[in-house]
Order: structure tokens, then sequence, then C-alpha cells
């Protein structure tokens, strides 16, 4: 196996003759990164090109089978609740779209390595990225047929607000060099947080009755054991090469992964509030996910090359007890302007929160949904008309708070070329500071908003603009899936 | 006081809830005595202190038929640990250092 994984794959390299290899390959020495023998890639799966062709063809073949035995069957209707589609429309709108961009960019990769081992691996994953987004978009079609916030998803991606959360935390790795964007995805996201974006999703879908996405889910992640493998093989390599590689590698690993935890921000939100069945709270997943596996797992291994755990870890460790219900109090209260729903929990639900968090949950959260409780019972259920104050690197609405003081918001700020930016943590300071040139250009929504960029000067316009329609966003339980789901699920009314 | 004793740290596999791959953990469990088996809907997940190893010939004799260590990708939802070797007769999951 090993031998044949040679030829098929080193074997046919070539070292090149009518140019230089620095010409051959231009990006992978501007970033400072030493890598003095790429014969040293080792790729643990040994995958030849047959070998994927064969293993992916029978991965679709028993997936597609499922998702239309599904649709033949009218598998919406198993769901929960209409309410838990509003995790669907997020993935479609945050995930799927960067599936695409990690397609475009591993294949860029596979082009842009010196190594035959590493440009052969990314080849791999850019097949794979490609087909993550279109199984998504196939196993979310079904739900297009029946419920809002669905369709779109490309033009709202590029456009609506809280989607500018995913879109720039993906852009900021495409505009950076090969080896950060490999530290930053292969790494940061598919090794590191990829527990804590996967298991929320594809397990709510298997609590929830979403047949359709959970099969997705359990299909796609046999493709991520050999992403999680790349990711874990290419931050060995490159620290084992050259002394020079660890502080440089150390600042990207302190970057992304707080840049990748603000961004799952939006996923503990989804796991904590959209899913009426629960699988576990935010706060579980992080601890077996994040402090055990990774933290006491991985990076007690990553010492040996001289790596410490990210700067600015503690702080999410102690957001773990809040940080859902300060992204979704957000959500909830703009969800007019959202392509999803909201609602105030249940009382179960409520009691399932005070439970998980006791802590936090009662003391800071809690009345306000009680107090939204008697604001939409007296007939104005609380939306928030102004723009809020976007952090310049996460874009996250500024509703974060210090450890230790939930009473008052965090605002950092920096100050560049004679212009105040702001930020909603030391973590997202510290990664401004470090390159304000690149975040200096950020496209924020609200600012681009009121620059009159986004189609007028009020929310219809600015909906419009973003390609919402009536209906796709606002409160749950008065939208038209809640009445359509009410009347399909009586007896002898078919969808 | 008591002693400290040595920290032990977990590798495991997530594997889906499948009839092939309930035959590979039956070949884990028998191959692992140690191992910790958690079912959760549609997955299983499999824990081992230190190490975890498959087997090619137990899978093949539980199965009853052949069986490439390759054919673990069909069944694979994720990894906690280093894949420290995969051929053809053995796949071994391992912390490094």
């Amino acid at each position: 196996m090993r031998e044949r994984y040679q030829q098929l794959t080193r074997g046919v390299d070539w070292t090149p003759s009518y140019v230089s290899r620095e010409q051959m390959y231009p990006y992978t020495r501007f970033e400072g990164i030493k890598i003095n023998d790429w014969e040293a890639w080792e790729d643990p799966f040994r995958l030849t090109v047959d070998a994927y062709c064969k293993y992916q063809t029978e991965k679709d073949k028993r997936l597609y089978a499922v998702l239309d035995s599904f649709a033949q069957g009218q598998g919406h209707l198993q769901a929960s609740d209409a309410r838990y589609f509003n995790a669907l429309r997020l993935f479609l709108q945050g995930v799927t779209p960067l599936e695409y961009q990690a397609h475009r960019h591993f294949a860029y990769l596979a082009r842009h390595l010196d190594g035959p081992g590493a440009r052969f691996a990314c080849l791999s994953q850019s097949i794979d990225e490609l087909r993550h987004a279109q199984t998504e978009i196939h196993a979310m079609s079904m739900y297009n047929k029946y419920y809002d916030g669905f369709h779109s998803f490309p033009r709202i991606s590029d456009r609506l607000w809280y989607l500018s959360v995913p879109k720039s935390y993906f852009d900021d790795g495409l505009s950076s060099g090969p080896f950060e964007f490999m530290t930053a995805i292969s790494f940061s996201f598919e090794y590191f947080l990829t527990n804590l974006l996967f298991v929320p999703f594809m397990s709510g879908a298997s609590f929830n009755g979403d047949l359709a996405t959970m099969s997705f889910g359990f299909s796609a992640q046999s493709d991520e054991s050999r992403h999680m493998t790349l990711g874990l093989e290419v931050i060995k390599f490159i620290l084992q090469q050259d002394e020079g590689n660890v502080p440089i590698m150390q600042d990207w690993i302190d970057k992304w992964f707080w840049r990748g935890y603000r961004l799952l921000g939006l996923v503990a939100c989804m796991q904590d509030y959209f899913l009426p069945r629960k699988v576990m709270s935010w706060k579980e997943a992080f601890e077996l996910y994040l402090e055990q596996q990774m933290l006491d797992g991985l990076f007690p291994d990553l010492e040996y090359y001289g790596i410490r755990p990210p700067r600015h870890v503690d702080q999410a460790i102690a957001e773990k007890e809040y940080m859902s219900h300060q992204v979704h109090w957000t959500f909830y209260q703009y969800s007019h302007a959202a392509s999803f729903t909201t609602t105030i929990p249940p009382e179960e639900e409520l009691d399932w929160l005070s439970e998980q968090y006791p802590d936090t949950f009662d003391q800071y959260y809690r009345p306000l949904y009680d107090k939204a409780a008697v604001m939409e019972a007296s007939g104005s259920r609380f939306f928030n008309s102004a723009l809020p104050m976007l952090c310049q690197v996460c874009q996250i609405p500024m509703a974060f708070t210090d450890v230790g003081n939930l009473g008052s918001f965090t605002q950092r700020f920096s100050e560049f070329r004679g212009e105040r930016y702001n930020t909603c943590s030391d973590g997202c300071k510290w990664i401004f500071d470090r390159e304000p040139e690149k975040y200096i250009q950020a496209w924020l929504p609200v600012h681009q908003i009121l620059q009159g960029n986004c189609g007028g000067a009020t929310i219809p316009e600015v909906l419009e603009w973003a390609g919402i329609q009536p209906g796709d966003g606002g409160e749950y339980k008065t939208s038209t899936d809640a009445e359509n789901w009410r009347a399909w699920h009586q007896n002898g009314v078919t969808a | 006081m008591t002693e400290m004793e040595p920290r032990v740290r977990m590798v495991g596999i997530d594997l889906q809830d499948t009839d092939e791959a309930r035959t590979i953990i039956d070949a884990l469990e028998q191959d692992n005595p140690d191992a910790v088996i958690r079912r959760m809907p549609g997955m299983v997940k499999v824990q081992s202190p230190g190490k975890l190893v498959i087997l090619r010939s137990t899978v093949e004799e539980l199965l009853g038929q052949e069986w490439d260590t390759q054919d673990l990708q069909l069944s694979i939802i994720s990894l906690s640990g280093n894949v420290s070797s995969w051929d053809e007769d053995e796949i071994v999951l391992q912390w490094e250092h």
C-alpha cells in the first residue's frame, strides 16, 4: 500500500529544468516559513486517485439514496418542529458558501505547494469541499420546497449583515498566504474546532428528526477525518521543518483560535436555542470537545514542538457560561432583518437553560425573556430597529462582556492612521493590532448601510437588496412556516 | 497527600451506526480491552486510553468476508488522536508525545 502510494504520488513529481523551483512555486516563501524538505510530508491515509474515486462514489451513492428516499417519504414532516429549520437556514447561509470557498482555495494550494504529497492532499480536499457544498445544497433543497428562508442563499450570504461574520472569517484566510491558510483552516478550523461546528448541527439534525441533514453530516464527516489528519500533519510538518517557524505558527494558532471561536458563537446560539430537542448545551460541548479533547489531548502533544495553548483561550473557557445567551439575545431582537425566525423558548426549554447554566442564566438572561414575553403578549414583540456597532474583526454586534463583569459591554479601541476602530474583546483587538492594514478594509454591513451601499435608507430596502422576502425572518410563532406546520400535522391534510 | 497519577489521554474514533461499522466496533472491543464505548443516536464513540488499534484480521473474522483497512473511510465520522500508522493490516491511533 505504501509503495503503491509512493509511485502514484511522489513518483510522478519532477524537478523543473526550464524554470527555477522558486518561479514554479512563487507563493511559499513570503510568509517567512522555511521548508527544507518537502519529502518529509507524511500522508497517513495514503489515498491514491483510484481509491479516492472508489470511496467517494460509494459514499455519494449511499447518501443520494437516503436523500431520495427522504424526499419521497415527505421526511420533512418528521422534524420535531418547524422551528428547527432555522438551524438549517443558518447552516445553508453561513456554512455552505464557506465550503465552496474552501474548494476554490484548496485547488489553488493543489497547484502552489512545493511538495507532491501536500499537493495531492489539498487536491483531495478541494474535491471533498465541492462535494460538501453540493450535498448540503441537495440535502436542503427539499426544505426549500416547503419552507421560507432557504432560497437565494448565495446572494444573501454576500449581502446580509450576520453572514458577513462567516464570510469575513473565510476571506481573512483566503487573503492570507498558503501556510497561514492551512494553519487557519486545515488545522484550526478542520481539526481544533471542527467538532464544535459539526456535532451540534449533525446531532441536532439526528435528534430533531432531520434524517437528510444527519445523513449528509455522517457522509461528510468521513471526508472530514481526512481533513483533520491533513490539519494535524500540516502543523507538525511546518513545526518540524525549522525552529524559526514556531513563533510564526504560534501567532497564527492564537489568531485563528479566537477568530474561529467568535464565529462559533453563531453555532452556540443555534445549539442552545434553535433545537426543540436538545443534544447538549454549548457549555457541555465546549468542555468535551475543546477543553478535554483539545486542551488536554492535543496540546500536550504540541508542547513537544514548542507550542502552547492559544492566547485568550481562558476567556473562551469563562465565556462558556454565557456566550450563547449573549448571541441569541442579539439575534432574537434582530431576526426581523434576518433570513431565519426566532422566538422566546418555551417554558421547558427555559428551565433546561437554567439547569445547564446555573451561574448565569437566571441572573442575567431569563429576565430578558420574561420581559420580552410581556411585550409580546401586549402585541409589541420586541424588535430592535437601531443599527448596532460591529466589531471590526469578527463583525459581530458588540454584545460581549468582560470576564467577571456581565453587566457591561466590552469595547476596545485601536487607533490607526488617525481613525478609531472598535473591537469586541481583547482577542479581536490583538488580532486587529497585529494586522491593521487588513482589517481597516473590512466590509462592515452597518457601515455599508450607512454609506448607502445596501439598497436604501430603510430596513425594507436593505432587506430587498440583500435578497430577503417576506416570511424569511421575524417571529417564529406568527410565521407562515408555523402556520403551515400546524395545518400539515392535522389529520387528513397533506403537504 | 495522594500521589499524582500520570495523566491518561484518551484517543478515540467516532463511527456511524451502520451494519458494517457495528462489526468494526465489535473488533475494536476485542482488540482494545480498555476501550469505552458510548452509543448515541446514529453514531458510536469508542475511546481508549493512549492507543487504539484496528486489526484487519479481526474485522474479517467477525464480518465473514474480506475487508480492506481503507474501507474504514466509509464508516468513520471523526478521530481524536494521531494516525500513527495505516497499512494493509492495521490502523493505529495514538498521541505521539
